[in-house]
């Protein structure tokens, strides 16, 4: 028989929010038409948008015509980077431990990685040096909250740094991770292009927000009838859009009284874990870290093993990312970090979010414990 | 019984997984990412791994991919190209199953508490004269008793091959009963590290360097040129530069001279081949096996044999002079009815 899952793995996707489900179901039923339509139907639709809009404008910090309606954070992260590039031309600069949406597109461009240190945080003395070393940057992206670790950028020391050597450049920040934790508005004081993805927040899949600071121009990806003001084209998805802004309400409304219980819940397991199990540590303990995300090493464990073990006993949990097969590949956020890779093939993401409970996670860690003291006694890996 | 099938998305283990679920046993399937870089054949594409899932899922098991990537590249496909730098010629499917289906998927499991894995091999695992062997499969023309010799006596007792008591007719026909997406699906022929367009040459090309070689006949006159003496595999014909003329064949191979002798087919023939890193299923076999039959590569024929053990490996007398087998293959033995593997080897350089 299989256990009820106990869900540790909001980090890829949390489950959709009920106030998003709701809002979908009210405007996906009734809000059928082409928001750009010349009729009342496509007003209601129009009118719909305009309130999400609003709304998300208010999360972020933003002007409402600063938000820009995208598919999501992959698509969000192309446009910057790449729409940066293709518009102003000259590279793009990213930091090593970005999401693979980032750092492809700045591969693809030819761009620079900058190090990161001990903890996954941008190196702010390379980054400066490759700044001032070339004036061809168009863009720079540095993520707000690292994706595998849970690790918090210092945004305001990174914005202080492209400012001061690349003033003509372009500050994106993935804040994919962010938005469950982090207020949005001093993240978006300090850059002009902040994206969101609404899955990893309790909304839809499918849907994300580019906040596009005016003024400042990407080249759209993606071309046709303009109708987000010619900054991103495509028939608006109504109710991908409106379940976003529910969810996103619904995320900042909870986010003080969420940070708290949930940060407690991943601290008590993080300890109970490392006090029972010597292989284990947790990676990156001392820095700024979002409440959510534990992440741990078990040394002389193989992942795969464990991620197994877990499954088999109803808890989901995650690695480093798949590939197009389903296979685990090795993290190269934990490379850049320098850790050695003994160590990365027993790292574990556990992550926390709005379903997670104390029960849960009471349960959840005797598993976990359980599930590596036996991969450990049993010889480990070759 | 708790059973992990190694799936690659063929029909052979999509019928192995079938099989055994239909015998009640407690079925996850597994698909092993070996080869990370670019391939259009073979075991890791991501198509097989659609294929491989699929299956799962329309008979209802759950489906697991595991990346051994690392450890292929580094038991496989690194030893691949040395060997050809030695100017040897690997079988790299029998160091997959030595290394990693039948020695890290094998350690994996038992870890995680199955009870057993099961692979879509071609080969049967019977009891002979009380010890457990791994002996032909059904279909003769299909038998892959060769390139799973090497698993150890007390992984016999774990390891099962449901399709070997099979024909390949069967096995399609099973599949096509049970609608299987893979029931026609063409079997696999390459290593699954090569692509097609690449080739071996282009594969080996930015992995290793090539040097020219001068082709000479054996009374050490030039008569050809070839591009790649580290391809130049023994008893080769074609691509030797040598026009017209009588059937002449690579009868020896001097990788730091550069230099490929050719000759009539009667000069590869010889009366005795040296073979190292023997593999025994138990532990004494190596006492107490002497007559054989000798196969030296995966489908081909075997001749009789005594094998006088040495040193550092063993020597095997034919009863009748042989073609040389190139340095690297694999030879296995059979025992005098030709049915159950006794031993192998690899052929010395």
């Amino acid at each position: 028989m299989v256990r009820p899952s106990i869900y540790l793995d909001h980090a890829a996707t949390a489950p959709l929010r009920a106030e998003a489900r709701g809002a979908m179901e009210r405007h996906g039923d009734m809000v059928f038409a082409n928001p750009s339509g010349a009729h009342r139907a496509s007003r209601e639709a129009r009118t719909a948008i305009d309130e999400a809009r609003d709304s998300v404008a208010g999360a972020i910090g933003c002007a409402p015509g600063e938000v820009v309606f995208t598919s999501g954070g992959t698509e969000g992260a192309n446009s910057a980077v790449l729409g940066a590039v293709r518009r102003h031309g000259g590279t793009a600069v990213c930091a090593a431990s970005e999401h693979h949406a980032v750092l492809h597109c700045v591969e693809h461009v030819g761009g620079e990685v900058v190090a990161v240190d001990a903890t996954g945080r941008v190196d702010l003395d390379h980054l400066s040096s490759v700044l001032a070393a070339r004036n061809d940057v168009s863009v720079v992206s540095v993520m707000a909250v690292n994706n595998e670790t849970g690790v918090v950028n210092d945004l305001a020391a990174v914005s202080q740094v492209v400012r001061q050597h690349a003033p003509g450049a372009v500050l994106h920040t993935d804040a994919v991770q962010a938005a469950c934790w982090l207020e949005l508005a001093p993240l978006w004081e300090r850059v002009d292009v902040l994206t969101l993805s609404a899955h990893k927040f309790g909304g839809p899949k499918g849907t994300g927000i580019m906040a596009v600071r005016e003024g400042v121009h990407l080249e759209p990806l993606l071309m046709g009838g303009g109708q987000e003001r010619d900054r991103r084209s495509g028939t608006h998805n109504v109710a991908g859009i409106v379940g976003t802004a529910a969810a996103l309400e619904t995320t900042v409304r909870d986010r003080a009284v969420e940070c708290a219980r949930l940060g407690a819940l991943r601290d008590e397991m993080t300890g109970r874990i490392t006090a029972a199990l010597a292989c284990a540590t947790e990676t990156a303990a001392g820095a700024p870290r979002i409440p959510g995300t534990a992440h741990l090493c078990f040394e002389g464990i193989e992942n795969e093993e464990l991620l197994y073990l877990l499954d088999l006993e109803g808890v989901c949990a995650s690695a480093a990312s798949a590939c197009a097969s389903g296979a685990m590949e090795p993290s190269h956020v934990l490379a850049a970090m320098g850790i050695p890779r003994e160590r990365v093939r027993g790292s574990l993401r556990l992550s926390l979010g709005h379903t997670t409970t104390a029960a849960e996670i009471a349960e959840a860690t005797g598993i976990i414990v359980a599930a590596a003291q036996r991969l450990a006694t049993a010889g480990g890996p070759r | 019984m708790k059973v992990l099938v190694a799936m690659s998305g063929g029909v052979d283990s999509s019928v192995a997984a079938l099989v055994l679920r239909d015998q009640g046993h407690d079925v996850t399937g597994v698909t092993m990412r070996l080869w990370g870089g670019e391939s259009d054949t073979g075991c890791c594409s991501v198509s097989d791994v659609d294929d491989a899932r699929r299956v799962a899922q329309q008979i209802g098991i759950d489906h697991l991919v595991f990346n051994f990537s690392e450890a292929f590249d580094e038991a496989v496909v690194a030893p691949y190209v040395a060997a050809h730098v030695a100017g040897t010629t690997p079988n790299p499917c029998i160091e997959c199953n030595r290394h990693l289906k039948f020695s890290a998927l094998i350690e994996r499991a038992r870890r995680l508490g199955f009870d057993a894995v099961a692979t879509g091999h071609h080969a049967r695992i019977e009891s002979v004269d009380g010890r457990r062997r791994v002996c032909r499969g059904a279909d003769e023309n299909k038998d892959q008793s060769y390139v799973v010799h090497m698993i150890s006596g007390a992984d016999l007792d774990y390891v099962v091959f449901p399709v070997g008591t099979m024909s390949k007719a069967d096995v399609r026909a099973v599949a096509a009963r049970a609608g299987l997406r893979t029931a026609a699906k063409p079997d696999s022929q390459d290593v699954c590290f090569i692509g097609s367009r690449t080739g071996r040459a282009g594969f080996l090309g930015s992995r290793m360097e090539f040097h020219a070689g001068e082709v000479r006949d054996e009374s050490g006159r030039a008569v050809g040129e070839v591009p790649a003496v580290e391809l130049v595999t023994l008893g080769q014909r074609r691509g030797l530069g040598l026009g017209g003329g009588d059937k002449r064949y690579v009868v020896a191979i001097d990788l730091p001279s550069r230099r490929v002798t050719v000759g009539g087919d009667e000069h590869l023939l010889v009366g005795t081949t040296r073979v190292v890193g023997l593999v025994w299923p138990h532990a004494d076999d190596a006492a107490r096996v002497a007559e054989v039959l000798v196969q030296g590569s995966a489908h081909g024929a075997r001749a009789g044999a005594r094998v006088t053990l040495a040193d550092d490996g063993a020597e095997i007398v034919w009863d009748a002079p042989q073609r040389r087998i190139s340095p690297g293959q694999s030879v296995v033995f059979y025992d005098a009815s030709d049915t159950a593997v006794v031993g192998g080897g690899i052929v010395a350089g």
